[in-house]
């Protein structure tokens, strides 16, 4: 079983390899010119503005905060969906209780889906 | 084949293993908040990799998805909220370094207590066993009077990592599960109602000097924008 999961380890050791010769070729034979210019910021020919690293907004924080809610309830449905098909013929007859506890599951969090939109969480303004 | 996969799986952990402990060692030491995060990164992605060498694929996938996709981003967010730069090089170690290694040693005893050999014996049979589950389908069946009826059946097959993991957060552990489903509401109106708060009248005058002082230079950056 885990050896199905070599070739992605060949992968990510090609993956790994190759960046390091790219980098590698780069260091050794690359010419170096460090001036001034070349060294400063560069955004679409404007010189900066601002500095760039600043306090964002907290919105920011929220939302990624609520999509990881989200993203773990998704989670939850995976290994149902694999398994739902197989409960329906089940001969114990736990078809709807499958359907029915996921019911639960997603109506449950779709009572905070409609408190976070109610309260206009999603809204940017 | 055989000969050359034998070793694999202890040599992959040896290595991955090392960079596991190597990066988690990294994070706290960098000095640069953004670069912490980003080995703790690494350190998610090495161990997504110990679960699939202890076949537990749907763990890996869900850790590469949610610590690697989503729990990374809170921490980077994090770091750009409080606006944090490279801390200052002279003091590596905190001052209560001492206590720290105290109860960091403490926490291994007890760790290596609760999971040296024998507590946790290998489970009875083999993976095989433990992954094999009975799966139904439904099928034409021709009788003998030369009718067709469909009828299910049932056959003993191994199951894949998520489909046994179904099986069982599904069926045994219900009330588990649906208790998960009160947590994330619990943690989705409680990011609300912190995060949404309406400012009072009082609070709102006793905004911080800095935070006037940086919407001053805001605006000014914005009318040097809009007069080009």
């Amino acid at each position: 079983m885990t050896y199905s999961f070599v070739p992605i380890l060949l992968m990510i050791l090609a993956a790994a390899i190759l960046g390091a010769v790219f980098l590698g070729l780069n260091t050794i034979i690359g010419k170096k010119q460090r001036n001034p210019s070349k060294l400063a910021p560069y955004e679409s020919g404007v010189p900066l503005l601002d500095e760039s690293r600043k306090r964002v907004n907290v919105k920011f924080y929220q939302i990624a905060m609520l999509f990881i809610l989200f993203d773990i309830e998704a989670a939850f449905l995976y290994p149902w969906a694999v398994i739902y098909r197989n409960a329906t013929l089940t001969p114990a007859g736990i078809s709807w209780f499958v359907f029915g506890e996921m019911l639960v599951f997603v109506l449950l969090l779709g009572i905070g889906y409609i408190y976070v939109w109610k309260k206009r969480a999603f809204d940017w303004t | 084949m055989e000969a050359l996969t034998s070793g694999m799986p202890f040599l992959v952990f040896l290595i991955i293993g090392t960079i596991a402990v190597a990066a988690s060692i990294l994070v706290v030491a960098m000095r640069n908040p953004v670069h912490s995060a980003l080995f703790l990164l690494l350190t998610f992605l090495c161990v997504a990799v110990l679960f699939v060498l202890k076949a537990a694929e749907f763990v890996a996938a869900v850790q590469v998805l949610v610590y690697a996709g989503g729990i990374m981003v809170l921490f980077l967010f994090v770091v750009m909220l409080i606006n944090v730069r490279s801390l200052p090089e002279e003091r590596v170690m905190s001052a209560f370094w001492k206590g720290g290694l105290a109860v960091g040693l403490g926490l291994f005893i007890l760790f290596a207590g609760v999971v040296r050999p024998g507590v946790y014996h290998e489970p009875k049979g083999n993976e095989r066993d433990l992954r094999t589950q009975t799966t139904y389908r439904m099928r034409k069946v021709r009788n003998a009077d030369g009718t067709v009826t469909e009828r299910r059946v049932g056959r003993s097959r191994v199951v894949g990592n998520s489909e046994a993991i179904g099986m069982v957060l599904y069926r045994d552990y219900l009330v588990p599960f649906e208790v998960a489903s009160l947590f994330l509401l619990v943690a989705m109106i409680g990011a609300i109602v912190i995060g949404k708060r309406e400012l009072l009248a009082e609070e709102e005058e006793s905004t911080p000097q800095f935070i006037l002082d940086r919407a001053e230079k805001e605006k000014e950056v914005k009318e040097v924008v809009n007069g080009r």
